[in-house]
């Protein structure tokens, strides 16, 4: 996708022809941002329960830009999957259906903000320009992450359920401390956890440090509506992005599978956080299409009209018919992205099996950045032993 | 004039304010450690003379302190939380045991967590409950942590600013009891020179027996053999100081000597310090053993109301009992 700012969010301005009323009432919720339907009809602007209007401006390169990367990142996920099933990768949290979620906000980063994953965020992860290999270590078993946050922006997986939140706090303070916001070129911080996390009390601790120190961070919920087996009405009972308000800043629901409007509203929640105006909550009402993971089986839980329900809303079904509907892109286009993601697909396949598994003393390295006596006794202890089955047939 | 006399916790203070003096990237946090000083004034003046960007008074949740020192660590910075007593520590237990003892393991060394989390511990200050325990055991358990502990002035002012200068996360236990004790502390010594962090110290020479001990225990131990010469026999007393790593180095040669060894610490004893102690003692000094190690400590029960915490701490005379013990074996 090209640099620049396409995304021209605006404050009080008045209301485009096609306002985001009419669009909501077919989606049936009110509260919900939405700039491009189900069924791939553009809205001209939306507005946010605060009176934000939200539009996006792209040309119909970074349109088709967008476009290629929720295929891909359907698709690398998909094989992804795939490899689990052969036994290749020991688990894999699929992000089906959460494409438009995290390509949007992914993409309304700008260079030097930094984000916060949970385990799901292999969209964002791709958006920030990271090789989609690097987290297969960690579900394939041979490291635990070991890629370097500041390298890439983009903080190693969490899977403590909310932890990161704290995290992403604490590193805006330090960007408020060193001075980095008050700017257009300021810094951002973007944390991600789902609709589950918002009951941890790391999570909201969060919420209270980021608004008392009116840290430069953008909460993003996606709320899948599960967490595994739990639906959402067992996590609240007031829709999440109103949670903000009690906190002291804002919060907006956008749909979650319009990648526009989520585009809009994060990249507006990140001005807003380099600017030095705090911290917001952006709420991503989507679906988790897939499990919760390889290990989990939905059907248990959930019932198969629901599914299709949202299928009908899906991120890139709608982006296809907009695109089509435009004259943005053809057939041929989309055959052309069909084709490079079976090609990442298949290249990625074969960087996951060629991953060597580490030698077992390995385990022994960088426990404690300059080593321990203890350890050393450990790990000679061990190589010995080791050394003993040398010779014998095992 | 280079030394001073200060009681232990005008020692941290005073080390806390040096790290502060040199290094920009170190940050104070914690409840109530600005304007107030902490509520045993360990930070007190420090908010005065640094600003509130750099000793922070947090919000009163103490895996907040945790969770964002560790976001502060990954931008930079090298964060000094105070956790206000040990019993309020357990919120940030999974915080600490989780991602901050963990984050440089799994990045295979590509993110350092230079982190020191200041818990004052123990107990004999006739507090309410959760105010007196002694928790290390649950991070000298943790690999990727660091503990240490500190027993005299001179150690609490050179060892806070050796663990701030440390890439480890280190747990920072103060004896609290021992706060207000005082001691000769040379404040111009360079840091550079200081006796390493991680290693115990022989503070008092004997042949009869070795006493371990540390924190609020090795004025404990050092009054046990004080009384002990009285009657004629000389113990070693061993402050431990770094509990993870453990240095036995000096316990060995010791107990190579003298064939006893007595453990002392206030937290129970149930899979305690004592007990990994008692067990490399035993594999390294096997012959020269006239008794097993024996363990004075803490009782397996939560830490009783304060009206009866004398009968609950090691003192004198159960260390003395102990060391009796070794000898009639």
């Amino acid at each position: 996708m090209a640099k620049g700012d396409p995304g021209v969010p605006t404050r009080g301005r008045r209301a485009a022809p096609r306002s985001k009323q009419a669009a909501s009432a077919a989606a049936g919720d009110p509260e919900l941002v939405q700039l491009l339907t189900a069924e791939g009809e553009r809205i001209e602007s939306a507005t946010g329960p605060d009176g934000t209007e939200y539009r996006v401006d792209f040309t119909d390169e970074e349109y088709r830009g967008l476009y290629r990367d929720l295929v891909l990142v359907r698709k690398l996920d998909a094989e992804a999957t795939a490899l689990q099933r052969q036994g290749e990768l020991g688990l894999w949290a699929s992000l089906l259906g959460q494409e438009a979620a995290q390509v949007g906000s992914g993409r309304a980063l700008r260079t030097q903000d930094m984000a916060f994953p949970t385990y799901r965020e292999h969209g964002v992860l791709y958006c920030r320009g990271i090789d989609p290999i690097m987290p297969l270590g960690l579900f394939r078993g041979v490291d635990q992450g070991g890629w370097d946050p500041n390298e890439f922006k983009f903080n190693m997986y969490t899977i403590v359920i909310g932890a990161q939140t704290l995290h992403a706090t604490g590193y805006a303070m330090g960007v408020a401390i060193d001075g980095k916001t008050g700017t257009d070129d300021g810094e951002a911080v973007i944390a991600y956890f789902g609709d589950g996390a918002t009951s941890q009390g790391d999570v909201n601790e969060a919420f209270v440090w980021a608004s008392v120190f009116n840290a430069p961070l953008v909460f993003f919920c996606q709320n899948n509506q599960y967490a595994i087996s739990e639906p959402l009405e067992r996590q609240t009972r007031v829709p999440l992005y109103r949670r903000a308000g009690g906190y002291g800043f804002p919060g907006v629901r956008v749909d979650g599978n319009d990648v526009l409007a989520t585009y809009a509203v994060t990249r507006h929640a990140l001005d807003n956080a380099r600017l030095g105006q705090g911290p917001s909550l952006i709420e991503a009402y989507t679906y988790r299409m897939g499990a919760h993971t390889t290990s989990d089986d939905p059907t248990r839980y959930r019932i198969a009209s629901e599914v299709e329900a949202w299928q009908a809303k899906d991120p890139i079904a709608r982006m296809k018919a907009f695109l089509t509907k435009q004259q943005i892109a053809d057939e041929s286009f989309f055959t052309e992205i069909d084709e490079q993601a079976r090609t990442e697909s298949v290249h990625l396949r074969e960087r996951v099996l060629n991953m060597p598994n580490p030698e077992p003393v390995t385990m022994f390295d960088h426990v404690y950045p300059h080593g321990s006596p203890e350890l050393d006794v450990q790990r000679a202890q061990f190589t010995k032993y080791m050394e003993s089955f040398e010779g014998s047939a095992h | 004039m280079a030394t001073e006399t200060l009681t232990l916790g005008k020692a941290l203070n005073t080390g806390l304010r040096r790290a502060l003096e040199n290094d920009p990237k170190v940050v104070i946090m914690g409840e109530d450690v600005g304007k107030l000083g902490g509520v045993f004034r360990i930070t007190d003046g420090l908010q005065k003379d640094f600003g509130d960007q750099r000793v922070i008074d947090t919000p009163l949740a103490e895996s907040g302190i945790i969770g964002t020192a560790v976001g502060l660590a990954i931008r930079g910075y090298r964060p000094v939380c105070e956790i206000q007593f040990d019993g309020f520590v357990y919120p940030a237990y999974d915080q600490i045991v989780s991602q901050v003892a963990k984050m440089h393991y799994r990045s295979q060394g590509k993110v350092r967590i230079p982190m020191v989390i200041r818990i004052p511990y123990g107990g004999g200050i006739g507090a309410v409950e959760h105010h007196s325990e002694s928790p290390e055991a649950y991070f000298a358990h943790t690999a990727g942590l660091k503990v240490v502990t500190c027993a005299n002035p001179q150690d609490a002012y050179v060892m806070i600013q050796q663990a701030i200068a440390s890439d480890d996360p280190i747990v920072f236990l103060e004896p609290k009891r021992r706060y207000w004790e005082k001691g000769p502390v040379d404040l111009e010594a360079p840091l550079s020179e200081a006796y390493p962090l991680h290693s115990a110290r022989v503070v008092r020479p004997g042949t009869a027996a070795t006493v371990l001990a540390y924190g609020p225990m090795v004025r404990v131990a050092l009054d046990a053999a004080t009384a002990a010469a009285e009657d004629g026999r000389e113990l070693e007393v061993i402050d431990l100081r770094t509990l993870s790593p453990l240095d036995l180095t000096a316990a060995y040669e010791s107990v190579k000597r003298t064939g006893r060894c007595v453990v002392v610490h206030e937290a129970p004893g149930n899979l305690g310090m004592g007990s990994e102690i008692a067990a490399r003692i035993t594999e390294e000094c096997f012959y020269s053993l006239e008794a097993p190690v024996l363990r004075v400590t803490g009782f397996d029960t939560p830490y009783p109301a304060s009206r009866v915490e004398e009968e609950y701490l090691p003192d004198l005379d159960r260390v003395l009992d102990a060391v009796d013990r070794a000898f009639g074996w």
